[in-house]
């Protein structure tokens, strides 16, 4: 058996496509650095990532795949799950190995790696859209807006386009603590991706993504209480239902929600 | 500005709005202006929260103020109701949209208000703080308006302009219960509002037609509420009710409201333990059966039945009274008879039908791509090796539909509709004036 393996890179995933119709060869699997490598694999090739042949495959995919469907990939690629490698490897080579003239094979759920995929781009984005139900900004002193996530998923880059429409008006920054990356937004121009060089010199606590009360703006305090007053208030009594706020706002969520504090 | 004293007004007023169920933002897509705070997306809302009852909070929805002229038995704001009363400031409300929007709790606002003096009077305070959102604050996000039955067309045409969608409340399905409830309305003073906030889409839409510039109005159209369990109203002049305001252009969503006891010293209402939650749920099922799966009312309730059935959803009840209809073959059915297999929904409808092109699909593809099949495989034939002249081995005309619904109620299912039907049996009412004296 046949095995590639790969620096856990889409150029590398894509480069690994390559190769394999470079090479005329079909192998069974796509390992990431690092993963022991199966009993049975009597040829083991460390696919060298080269950008130049990932483009190709990635405009080959464009040419035949509709929009909605290479950005599916590319999405899926973001859940950043170990299970995805080897079905997206595969769904790339079967769009490459289908016969002319047939088309719409990414609607074939029936095929296991083509819904596995799908099923992961799914997740991806149900959590993009979680964050855009969760995020939860406190102003800062200096007008700035904070948001502190830490996502299953590397979703951020999947959201920014929906903060910066929607809040193009006041600088922000939206932090994800598990990745440690965030995307500022000044107030004008475009957001841009920043990290913090010293992660413990922040203002603000990573753990739960609350400003510090000496950078705090001054009515902030008292607009998160009048929220928490509305979120008590707003619900009847009557008809108290936990599992099903259990079921839409999961625990791994709350601790950056200002109305749970 | 805001002080500890807005904290108290706004849990009055919030606790006042918060039997108003409607809570989407969606329905009108616009993408964010320079110079303006704000976007609306549409397809699924945002929902920011969920509150402790499970339902979501998605606009900040408050009352301008909960005094009100009328006595309406069923809502919480009647005049004769001894509750707090309060009023918040235009700024108030203002500054506090705009605060919550700007931390990204809320998609917009859901503004009402109890009658104060008179229709016009009132509905001129709420056009003038969706005016001053819209042009002092640019707040381009989502607002939802009530209008004011009785009101002028003048303040109802400038305050569409404003909002996002308007919503009238039918509350009471029928005239005659309405009448017993609220002596002071008729169903004519519902349904002017709603034709006039329908003229205003239509012209708009012919306008829009000629000059390309021309605002919109109310793009989300309308939406309306009924209350459920206050009356002896059955499922299906509720249904017959929907079914007509659907057929209207510009309504989008009829919502339920399970009636929650919050008047228990009138003797027109029932006195409920619980709000009748289960038929609730049925009704939004039967609701969208309407809306998205080609159902017409009299195929969910007729004379035989004229309500929906607490133990089992509207789609398998209609299946288990046309068992002729089925088995439905899952490779070669139409994507209408699809939809009509019990357990089976827009989605898996809509992956069987893209799917089915490439290979038969048998039972075990379906379950891999995640169509649930507890209810399901009783309807459906696949493709199953050699088994052409079995299938199904236990379909719904082998077991016939007597034997095949205890099989499909669970337990819980089973408890919950009997301790509702309990709840409505003893919902009796007499006329008032012979209960009157105890």
């Amino acid at each position: 058996m046949t095995c590639y393996s790969f620096d856990n890179t889409l150029d590398g995933l894509l480069t690994a496509v390559f190769e394999a119709f470079a090479l005329h060869e079909q192998p069974e699997m796509l390992l990431s650095e690092g993963d022991p490598v199966p009993l049975f694999c009597d040829r083991l090739y460390a696919v060298p990532t080269d950008t130049e042949k990932a483009g190709r495959v990635w405009k080959g995919l464009e040419k035949r795949l509709p929009k909605n469907v290479v950005k599916m990939l590319a999405v899926s690629f973001l859940s950043e799950m170990h299970e995805l490698n080897n079905p997206l490897f595969q769904y790339i080579c079967k769009v490459f190995r289908q016969p002319e003239g047939i088309e719409g094979i990414e609607r074939n759920f029936a095929d296991p790696d083509i819904l596995a995929v799908t099923n992961i781009a799914r997740k991806v984005n149900h959590e993009q859209h979680r964050m855009k139900q969760f995020i939860r900004f406190q102003k800062a002193k200096d007008g700035t807006y904070l948001a502190v996530i830490s996502p299953d998923h590397n979703v951020l880059p999947l959201v920014i386009d929906h903060f910066a429409d929607r809040f193009n008006d006041q600088p922000w920054l939206i932090y994800d603590a598990k990745r440690h990356y965030g995307f500022y937004y000044d107030g004008t121009g475009e957001p841009v991706r920043i990290t913090f060089a010293d992660e413990s010199s922040v203002t603000f606590n990573l753990a739960n993504g609350r400003l510090n009360d000496e950078v705090l703006s001054d009515d902030d305090q008292l607009l998160q209480d009048l929220w928490r007053t509305y979120f008590k208030a707003i619900c009847i009594r009557e008809r108290l239902n936990p599992r099903k706020q259990l079921q839409d706002m999961p625990r791994r969520y709350r601790k950056y929600l200002t109305e749970l504090y | 500005m805001l002080t500890e004293r807005t904290l108290e007004k706004l849990r009055i007023l919030a606790e006042s709005a918060k039997y108003d169920v409607s809570c989407s933002s969606s329905g009108t897509v616009r993408g964010g202006k320079k110079g303006m705070v704000g976007n609306t997306v549409g397809g699924v809302g945002i929902c920011h929260s969920f509150a402790d009852d499970g339902r979501c909070i998605s606009l900040l929805k408050v009352m301008l103020t909960n005094h009100c002229m009328f006595d309406c038995a069923y809502c919480v704001n009647r005049r004769s109701n001894d509750i707090n009363r309060a009023t918040l400031s235009v700024s108030e409300i203002e500054t506090i949209t705009m605060e919550f929007y700007r931390r990204n709790y809320i998609e917009g606002l859901f503004l009402s208000s109890g009658v104060v003096r008179n229709p016009d009077y009132t509905m001129e305070r709420l056009t003038a703080i969706v005016r001053d959102l819209r042009l002092i604050h640019r707040f381009n996000g989502y607002i939802h308006l009530k209008a004011i039955p009785g009101a002028s067309q003048e303040l109802l045409n400038e305050a569409g302009r404003y909002a996002d969608r308007m919503s009238v409340n039918i509350e009471i399905p029928k005239e005659e219960s309405l009448k017993m409830l609220a002596p002071e309305k008729d169903h004519r003073s519902v349904f002017q509002p709603m034709n006039l906030i329908q003229q205003g889409v239509l012209e708009n839409k012919e306008d829009r037609k000629h000059y390309r510039h021309v605002p919109r109005f109310v793009p989300a159209g309308q939406s309306t509420q009924m209350i459920v369990g206050a009356t002896k109203d059955s499922d299906r002049d509720i249904l017959n009710m929907s079914s007509m305001l659907y057929g209207q252009p510009s309504m989008r969503r009829v919502y339920y409201s399970g009636y929650v006891s919050v008047n228990t010293f009138d003797s027109r209402l029932p006195v409920l333990k619980q709000p009748p939650l289960v038929r609730e749920n049925r009704l939004y099922q039967a609701d969208w059966l309407l809306r998205f799966y080609h159902f017409k009312v009299d195929e969910i309730v007729d004379d035989l039945h004229p309500n929906l059935d607490l133990e089992i959803d509207p789609k398998l009840a209609w299946a288990l009274r046309h068992p002729e209809a089925f088995p439905v073959d899952i490779n070669t059915a139409d994507y209408e008879m699809l939809l009509r297999v019990p357990g089976l929904g827009a989605k898996s409808a809509w992956l069987i039908v893209n799917s089915r092109r490439f290979n038969r699909l048998t039972t075990f593809d379906l379950k891999k791509m995640g169509v649930v099949m507890k209810k399901a495989k009783y309807f459906i034939t696949c493709h199953e090796l050699g088994a052409s002249n079995l299938q199904p081995l236990l379909g719904i005309n082998e077991l016939t539909p007597e034997r095949l619904r205890p099989l499909l109620v669970s337990k819980a299912e089973q408890k919950l509709a009997a301790k509702e039907a309990q709840l409505s049996l003893e919902f009796d009412p007499l006329p008032a004036p012979l209960k009157g004296g105890e």
